[in-house]
């Protein structure tokens, strides 16, 4: 069978030390939808990456319509057929969508020489509508939705001439409804005989979707299936290595007095979009609540303003009973709230710092460690970073080693066991198990659960639905800035219906959404 | 000593540590290059250049002297690159730290001992005011501190000539020159018939006081986070405007120091007809120790020798002094290159992974 | 004092210094601009400047020929922007660091040629070097006050000018201008849409390098006419303030570097009612300082005015479309978020 494109023995390990992709061969049939599955750092990122001309092989090749062919560049890849839509998307914010679309190649007034924003428009209008993937071709790409923003990124690579489509994870950022809408312009692609390769941890969408799929596991490629061939379970296993299973055991527990009053929360961008308005909930001790809402709904600005790294407009936040809106993190830490930040290599970590270091940030300077005269207790320190090193099973050869040189699983660890260790009674706790691998992933549920029963108030955000659905005693849904619905038993609600309020369709009357201020309890 | 030991089993300051020798003898070469290039004499001129400490006992103490210098702008700067900012504002500090204790010490009477250290230490506060200025244009106005740094670099200069000229100058000489210092305020000599000063001393004790600062206090322990990553000090809870501020001053306060202590220690009036800059030579200082303020000596030692040398072979030949700061240029632009660095470590690592990968390679699928 | 101002203000001859004074400040600016918006720090213009003014001169006493002098002037000029590109891009060196040595190299080196060349390490005076000519403008000579002001300038305070119109014209006109800005706003995408950066910011260094030739060459070659030792006097570094305070664009760096021009004008003038030299020497630097924070001040105070605005006209409700109703600030995009 002659493919479109595919790989020999493809390997790439990073300066780091990772070894991201360990001989791949990877096949690609020209007309398919072909899906990409694995756990995050399974190495589909990794790979896909080498294709698009980012990353360089460490050894093997890759092999378009038969031939041989180096990719020196994203330029290069392009040349040769190949467009990628990324997980973050490469837009220029100032610039308009037409202008983005065009951005490298660019039409010219054919006198002057100059950029001809009329026929960029032109262009980008043409395009939207043979593919039916509308796009405002005159708004700048910062007031686009992100659904759109997707769209325009798939408009880019087809302008470009692509014949084949890389899409990591698309859907990871849109709701359940975009993701249909989405499924339903591919195949539309497919049909007009482009080739498309969909990366994804999500099963379900791959059977929807795909015509085969590859497996990857931990860097090496486990197995290519015809869709229509196997079951999920299988998928699964070859993923994983074994059953998934999402089963936490959970103690039922009478929720408590109030632990975070949050009232009336409202915070604008810096590019003036309202991010969260009139945002109002009661945390309770003994509780998780679980905030769901697709990416990009104003959980991220919640978190920072009630963690201190983001001042809101208006509106205030008590933690155990002190006023702290608008305080520094520092000061909301010492009233008793903890927080594991949702990206962990720029804000939650210091990586050129020791663990050591990394593992102290917060109470160095506690009496236990810290002389009245400034000097520090250096073997009190040393005993404290072995001690949390050991409790939270953080594979190292040393506490003095850089965090840097941790795998993701353990450097999440690091920031779990100082914020857990860190005489807090409120946990914020913003995606903890993103990019980690699914031994760290069960410790650190394991843990949550752990602080639960030790009374602590916790606030769970994540966009693993799953996970904050399994985890959470009750639920709050934002969408567009605001809590669209309250529901005070996890348990009790299903994904599709979340979907609804994720999405904005549907939204609790102001009755129902009251309940979650527990005024009257 | 635990310290020495792990620097040099970490491979990583190992490849750091073959970078800044390589840095060093890369610019001796080409400083040698150089020479042959312009001097009519240029074995005579390189000889000079290389052995110049050794060929006369005036500059062995020569060299001593130049270490006083640049070990505070040296440790000065250390601080500022801990933090990973990279305001140069201790060359304003230096200047103005000289300005301040030439009027402490032309003007008081104080008892031996006391002049020289009320000068220190009025010349280390105005330093460390000074050293201020750039983070606070940082903090409030986003103001690059390298840009604004160099600017007030100016400022300060014309200003610190300006007080020298219309308040303390002495008007009897043809040249630009203060009245001369009371004699109280100058540092006793270390070895009779040299120059070398109590100065040295002096530097000797703010190398330990740093070290012990930056390495063993809760202050140099959150420069040290804050300068690891910024954001997270200020998420894990420090007090991230006062450290930068603070650690500003301390830098600004060590400037302000050396400029007293070389007033103190080495001249007889402020006689500085321009500025001397020895802030440039912290750079170096700091860059070749790797902002650890332990291995500034020895960084300090080298460059000393760089330019006491670079200084022999000007005046007995025909290369000009200036040729230093090309060699200084050349060392930065090396340690800025995290490439040349890199290149060590990753093909180490590459090595290091292959090997013990490959061979469970090959029966994967 | 206030009297003698006012005189100056009005005199023809206050503001033809201006002029002369704001060309060399004007085309570094311009340089700072470009290397800003396309997202890499030029601090080497210093050094640029300094290369050129003495290469000028040699090239010019060598040949006889003024022009031959600018040209290898520029080219100098050119060359210490494309070692500070290889450092930052190639060798992934911080870039600002980088410039910070080269200034190092050009500040000594340059002292240290003029010295192997000429024996003197102060000025080149022995050296019989050209200036590039004055221009008289017919016609516009002879309107009063404004013929004074604007004719029998030097040719280089007229290239100033015209680099303003041709650095606009690229960065909103042409392709190009949308590929740097597109490099310095965000790299990723210029990249994914198969821009090469390093190309671009290997450009943007390259024009930055010509203007800080012009620059320099006209310190040696028609403000003076002789090489001296720092001879850029920081006009570098203020560029790079400069930069800030114009916005990112070609026509504000106009008059980001006339506030430089005027104070450095005024400076001849206060000497003459006797202002002690050293302080009237500060004040240009002190000024731009000044000025960067003033502007800043202002600029922060309509961001948080606008934001206000915006959140109080849009702060209910969502919307149904694929647009949010916020428009993004222009300035927001264009290095204001860089500093100076």
């Amino acid at each position: 069978m002659n493919y479109l494109i595919r790989t020999e023995k493809l390997s790439k390990i990073y300066p780091n030390g990772t070894f991201a992709n360990k001989s791949i061969d990877f096949q690609v049939a020209e007309g398919e939808i072909h899906g990409l599955v694995g756990e995050n750092g399974a190495g589909k990122t990794t790979l896909m990456k080498m294709l698009y001309g980012e990353e360089q092989p460490s050894a093997g090749r890759i092999l378009i319509d038969e031939k041989p062919v180096t990719i020196a560049s994203e330029f290069e890849a392009i040349k040769a057929g190949i467009g990628m839509v990324h997980q973050h998307f490469m837009l220029v914010p100032s610039l308009s969508a037409a202008e983005n679309l065009v951005l490298g190649k660019e039409p010219k007034r054919t006198r002057s020489r100059t950029f001809d924003m009329q026929e960029a428009v032109r262009i980008t209008e043409e395009l939207s509508a043979r593919y039916n993937l509308p796009v405002y071709a005159r708004a700048r790409v910062a007031d686009l939705s992100v659904s759109m923003r997707q769209k325009l990124e798939i408009l880019k690579a087809l302008y470009r001439g692509a014949r084949i489509l890389i899409l990591d994870e698309p859907t990871a950022v849109l709701t359940p409804q975009e993701t249909e809408e989405l499924f339903a312009e591919l195949k539309a692609l497919r049909q007009r005989g482009k080739t498309i390769i969909f990366i994804s941890h999500k099963l379900k969408e791959i059977f929807n979707l795909c015509d085969r799929v590859t497996v990857m596991r931990d860097g090496r490629l486990i197995a290519t299936h015809q869709v229509a061939d196997v079951d999920i379970h299988q998928i699964s296993n070859e993923m994983v290595g074994r059953e998934v299973q999402f089963e936490i055991s959970r103690p039922p527990l009478q929720a408590k007095s109030p632990a975070l009053v949050v009232r009336d929360i409202s915070f604008v961008d810096d590019f003036g979009i309202a991010k969260l308005k009139h945002v109002s909930f009661t945390l309770r001790h003994n509780e998780i609540l679980g905030v769901v809402g697709v990416d990009g709904n104003g959980q991220t600005e919640l978190v920072e303003i009630l963690t201190g790294t983001e001042k809101p407009l208006s509106g205030s936040v008590m933690a155990n009973g002190k006023e702290i809106t608008g305080r520094s993190p520092g000061f909301i830490r010492r009233c008793g709230v903890a927080h594991i930040a949702e990206d962990r290599i720029t804000v939650g970590t210091a990586l050129p710092a020791t663990i050591s270091q990394n593992l102290l940030a917060d109470r160095y300077w506690r009496a236990q460690f810290c002389a009245p005269t400034g000097f520090l207790k250096m073997p009190a320190m040393a005993a404290e970073a072995d001690r949390l090193v050991k409790d939270y099973d953080i594979r190292c050869n040393s506490p003095n080693q850089p965090v840097a040189s941790l795998s993701g699983g353990n450097m999440q660890k690091v920031v779990v066991a100082r914020e857990f260790t860190a005489e807090a009674s409120i946990l914020v706790i913003a995606q903890p198990t993103r990019g980690v691998d699914i031994g760290a992933i069960e410790y650190i549920h394991a843990r949550i659960m752990d602080m639960r029963s030790a009374g602590k108030a916790i606030l769970l955000v994540s966009s693993d639905l799953q996970e904050v659905m399994a985890l959470s005693d009750s639920l709050i849904v934002m969408h567009e800035g605001e809590i669209v619905a309250y529901f005070p038993d996890a348990s009790a609600v299903t994904d599709k219906e979340l979907g609804l309020y994720m999405l904005g369709i549907r939204r609790q009357s102001d009755d129902e959404l009251r309940k979650v201020l527990h005024e009257h309890d | 000593m635990n310290t020495i030991k792990r620097f040099f089993t970490d491979r990583d300051s190992l490849a750091s540590l073959l970078v800044t020798v390589f840095a060093g003898l890369f610019s001796l070469l080409a400083g040698i290059v150089l020479i042959f290039i312009v001097s009519k004499n240029p074995i005579q001129s390189t000889r000079n250049f290389l052995l110049a400490p050794f060929l006369r006992s005036y500059n062995f103490y020569y060299l001593l002297i130049v270490m006083v210098p640049i070990t505070f702008t040296g440790l000065a700067l250390c601080i500022i690159y801990q933090l990973r900012y990279m305001s140069m504002i201790v060359d304003a500090s230096f200047y103005t730290g000289a300005v301040v204790a030439t009027a402490i010490g032309t003007q008081l009477n104080l008892p031996p001992g006391i002049h020289p250290a009320v000068a220190m230490l009025a010349a280390g506060a105005v330093g460390g005011l000074i050293g201020l200025l750039p983070a606070i244009l940082r903090i409030k106005w986003r103001a690059n501190e390298l840009v604004s740094s160099l600017m007030l670099n100016y400022v300060f200069y014309f200003f610190g000539s300006f007080i020298i000229l219309y308040f303390l100058r002495d008007r009897s000489q043809t040249i630009l020159s203060s009245v001369p210092f009371k004699e109280s305020f100058r540092l006793p000599r270390l070895v009779e018939n040299t120059q070398l000063h109590a100065g040295f001393i002096i530097a000797a004790v703010f190398v330990v006081l740093v070290s012990l600062f930056l390495f063993r206090t809760r202050w140099g322990y959150e420069i040290r986070l804050t300068g690891a990553n910024q954001k997270f000090a200020y998420y894990a809870g420090l007090p991230v405007t006062s450290i930068i501020l603070y650690a500003h001053f301390i830098s600004g306060f060590l400037g302000g120091v050396g400029g007293a202590v070389e007033m103190a220690g080495l001249y007889r009036a402020f006689i500085w007809q321009m500025n001397p800059s020895y802030a440039w030579d912290g750079v170096i200082v700091a860059m070749l120790a790797r902002k650890n303020p332990r291995f500034v000596p020895i960084s300090a030692l080298f460059f000393a020798y760089l330019r006491v040398g670079a200084d022999f072979m000007s005046r007995r030949g025909d290369v000009a002094f200036e040729f230093i700061t090309l060699l200084q240029g050349l060392i930065i632009l090396i340690l800025a290159s995290d490439r040349i660095v890199n290149y060590f470590k990753e093909r180490r690592l590459k090595r290091q992974v292959l090997s013990r990968t490959g061979a469970s390679e090959g029966g994967s699928r | 004092m206030i009297d003698f101002i006012a005189g100056v203000l009005t005199s023809a001859n206050y503001w033809f210094i201006v002029l002369r004074s704001t060309a060399p400040i004007l085309l570094v600016t311009l340089g700072a601009v470009i290397t800003e918006q396309a997202g890499i720090k030029n601090m080497a213009l210093e050094g640029s400047m300094l290369w050129a003014a003495l290469t000028g001169v040699i090239a010019s006493a060598a040949t006889g020929n003024a022009w031959i002098g600018l040209a290898a002037g520029i080219g100098a000029s050119v060359l210490v922007a494309l070692v500070l590109g290889f450092f930052a891009l190639k060798l992934d060196a911080n870039a600002v660091l980088c410039g910070v040595a080269l200034n190092l190299v050009a500040t000594g080196g340059t002292v240290f040629v003029l010295f192997s060349l000429t024996g003197d390490k102060g000025i080149s005076s022995s050296l019989p070097s050209k200036v590039l000519p004055s221009l008289t403008i017919p016609l516009v000579k002879d309107i009063p006050w404004i013929g004074k002001v604007v004719s029998g300038q030097n040719i280089i305070v007229y290239i100033s000018a015209l680099a303003v119109v041709v650095i606009d014209l690229v960065l909103r006109r042409f392709t190009i201008g949308r590929r740097i800005r597109a490099t310095g706003e965000n790299i990723e995408a210029a990249r994914a849409a198969g821009i090469d950066p390093i190309r671009i910011k290997f450009l943007a260094l390259i024009v930055s390098g010509i203007l800080a030739g012009f620059a320099g060459c006209f310190l040696s070659m028609g403000y003076t006419s002789n090489f001296t030792s720092g001879i850029a006097a920081g006009r570098g570094y203020v560029a790079n303030a400069a930069q800030v305070v114009a916005g990112g664009t070609a026509v504000g760096s106009i008059f980001a570097a006339m506030l430089f021009g005027l104070m450095d004008a005024m400076a001849t003038f206060l000497q003459n009612v006797g202002m002690p030299p050293e302080l009237i020497q500060a004040l240009p630097y002190a000024v731009t300082i000044l000025g960067f924070v003033v502007v800043t001040f202002i600029r922060d105070r309509r961001e948080a005015e606008r934001k206000r605005r915006l959140f109080s006209g849009n702060g209910s409700g969502g919307s149904g479309t694929g647009i949010s109703h916020a428009r993004t600030p222009r300035s927001k995009a264009q290095g204001l978020t860089h500093g100076m």
